[in-house]
């Protein structure tokens, strides 16, 4: 409001000027002290203006930048957390095995692809089983399954070094429950990101 | 087995109850009533329920009025010329044939002198050097003093004067024999795994498992002293054994290679030993022979786990419990006797776990249990006791079998209770 006071007063002095037209020949122009102050309100108001469109137009370009930088951010977090999800998914094991099923070689083909799309990303594999094993063998039955899936990674590829692998043995039921679904649940790999994870490409064709 | 039929009284368990009574082929023994009194109550109650416990007798057991009657001194002469009047002919007629007796002996103290029946004389004073059930370590007191009387009467100590490590939790405990005194030995929330005393009865060892790490920590249960064991801050390792010398250990560390066994010299802190080999096979559990020559193991080497031994430094390796292949079900936590001469094992059968004993110098094998699921058994000192895991009553719980006579008594009641492992004889030192 402060910057608008002397626009508005230099509007009604333009305005007294114009309404003195018609009468006797107007005595030439004498510069006098007000209309001098009028006519450099004037310019000022004119630079004012355009500074404040310039701006404007900075400012709006400026958001438009940010909010399509947002947008694709939010899209670069959106393709992560999805890839995540992915890279999550959980594979599954018999009783007493550690082989890969043929159902979930696609699963891991899954995460294949996000490791060649990725190539900062490193996953730790963790193996788990169900509570009718042994407790000791247990811890030995998972390891086997955490060097199962790393194992078929690395023989496609895969630089073993990005791969950890750990056992949890039958520590860690994702089911506490004594029944066949829960231990069906329990013998199982699970995937997760140790570094290069923040931002993760989705492979191509997914 | 008790006989139900016989006796209105109800039976303790296992404990045959009544006076008509026919000896078997272990020997009776009978103990004496006395005065009432807390602190002789207490060392009775603790000494008769580990002579039962030994199963090395036929516990000849009264109605309480009745066994008052059997106390020294009352009957027919209240005190003989040389001590309270011993009635032998009674003892004998009710088949016993050692008597044992609580006695205060004023200024001697405490003793438990054991009798000969048949031999009419006093065979053996056991002092029982305690003032007050109060006192520190009173029972251990008074256990080894059992022993001692088992040692009397049989010729062989008994195994009351052990304890028992049990994991509950992610925390190891430690138990009496007679399942008394449960005692934590780790904090809560340490993930402590299988635990294992030393072979001096004062050290432990155990995992403390974290996020698919297992370091083993060995802990002085008396200074209460606890070592990382240097080589094993990497990697998962578990399931240690003490070589009979106390200075090795061998355990189990999984890997990128799989899991294979290693040896450790703990004594001189060097030498870390892969001692099994495999990329495509395990190899657990280990356990020394008594001479620490031969150590036994689990090998997923033929497909399915089985047990395999071989020399301490790794070589000679070769099949030890025999199994039909396809057939024999998958065989676990294999333990050494004390006395060398049987191999106790958990098998697979019919999708359950059962205790196996093999005789190590035929290499036959037999079934111990059958109820319920029953694994990872744990030998006390005296080569015929085990102890093993049983879910037979619902829960998983600790259960004592003596290999002798078959009988079977549940140890804890802690739910979800596992890997056992019994102490040697817990020498005075530890008496805390």
């Amino acid at each position: 409001m402060r910057r608008a006071t002397p626009i508005v007063l230099g509007i009604v002095v333009l305005v007294i000027a114009a309404a003195c037209g018609g009468a006797p020949p107007p005595p030439p122009p004498q510069p006098n002290a007000d209309s001098l102050a009028a006519l450099e309100a004037e310019r000022r108001a004119r630079e004012q203006a355009a500074r404040d469109s310039v701006e404007r137009a900075n400012r709006e370009a400026e958001e438009r930048i940010r909010r399509a930088r947002e947008d694709s951010l939010a899209a670069v977090r959106r393709t992560t957390e999805e890839v995540r999800g992915m890279l999550a998914a959980r594979i599954n094991f018999d009783f007493d095995r550690s082989d890969i099923r043929p159902g979930d070689a696609q699963i891991l083909d899954q995460k294949l692809g996000i490791l060649n799309a990725n190539p900062n990303l490193q996953i730790e594999i963790v193996g788990h089983c169900d509570e009718r094993g042994s407790d000791e063998y247990n811890l030995a039955l998972g390891n086997r399954r955490a060097l199962a899936a790393k194992q078929y990674l690395v023989s496609r590829g895969i630089e073993a070094g990005r791969i950890a692998t750990r056992s949890m043995g039958e520590e860690q039921p994702l089911d506490p429950a004594s029944n066949e679904s829960a231990w069906a649940q329990n013998r199982r790999d699970e995937f997760g990101v140790t570094a290069g994870g923040d931002v993760l490409m989705r492979p191509p064709g997914m | 087995m008790p006989l139900l039929g016989q006796d209105t009284i109800r039976p303790v368990e296992g404990v045959r109850v009544g006076i008509t009574y026919t000896p078997g082929l272990r020997p009776g023994l009978l103990v004496l009533g006395g005065p009432r009194q807390e602190l002789l109550d207490s060392v009775r109650a603790i000494v008769e329920r580990d002579l039962d416990f030994s199963d090395r007798f036929e516990m000849i057991t009264l109605p309480g009025s009745d066994s008052l009657m059997l106390a020294l001194g009352t009957g027919s002469a209240a005190r003989g010329p040389t001590g309270p009047f011993v009635n032998y002919a009674l003892y004998e007629a009710l088949g016993a044939d050692y008597a044992v007796s609580v006695m205060d002996r004023s200024d001697s103290g405490l003793a438990v002198v054991v009798y000969d029946v048949k031999g009419r004389g006093a065979r053996r004073v056991v002092p029982v050097t305690v003032t007050s059930v109060a006192d520190r370590g009173f029972r251990m007191v008074v256990h080894r003093a059992s022993d001692e009387v088992v040692r009397a009467a049989a010729g062989t100590p008994g195994i009351a004067a052990t304890r028992l490590l049990v994991v509950q939790s992610g925390r190891v405990y430690r138990v009496d024999a007679d399942g008394a005194d449960v005692v934590a030995l780790t904090p809560a929330g340490s993930g402590a795994f299988s635990a294992t005393w030393a072979p001096d009865g004062r050290r432990v060892v155990y995992t403390e498992f974290t996020r698919g790490l297992g370091r083993l920590v060995v802990h002085d249960v008396v200074s209460g002293q606890r070592e990382v064991v240097p080589p094993t801050t990497e990697f998962l390792n578990f399931a240690p054994a003490w070589s009979p010398d106390g200075r090795t250990l061998a355990f189990s560390r999984s890997n990128e290679e799989g899991t294979q066994v290693y040896a450790y010299n703990l004594a001189e802190h060097c030498c870390l030993q892969r001692l099994t080999a495999g990329r495509f096979s395990d190899n657990l559990s280990p356990t020394f022979s008594p001479d620490g020559r031969r150590i036994a193991f689990a090998s997923t080497r033929a497909g399915s786990p089985q047990i395999y031994a071989m020399s301490a430094d790794g070589t000679e390796q070769e099949l030890f419990a025999p199994f039909d292949y396809g057939v024999t079900g998958s065989s676990y936590a294999p333990e050494w006797s004390p006395d060398g001469l049987h191999l106790a094992f958990h098998r697979d059968v019919a999708g359950s776990y059962q205790v196996f004993v093999m005789d190590v110098a035929s290499r036959t094998v037999r079934q111990l249990t059958s109820a319920g699921r029953n694994e990872d058994p744990t030998w006390a000192p005296d080569g015929r006791h085990l102890a093993f895991v049983s879910s037979r009553t619902g829960t998983r719980q600790l259960w004592v079998m003596d290999m002798d006579t078959g009988r079977v008594r549940q140890l804890t009641r802690l739910d979800g209770t596992r890997l056992p492992s019994w102490s040697p004889r817990i020498p005075d030192l530890t008496n805390h």
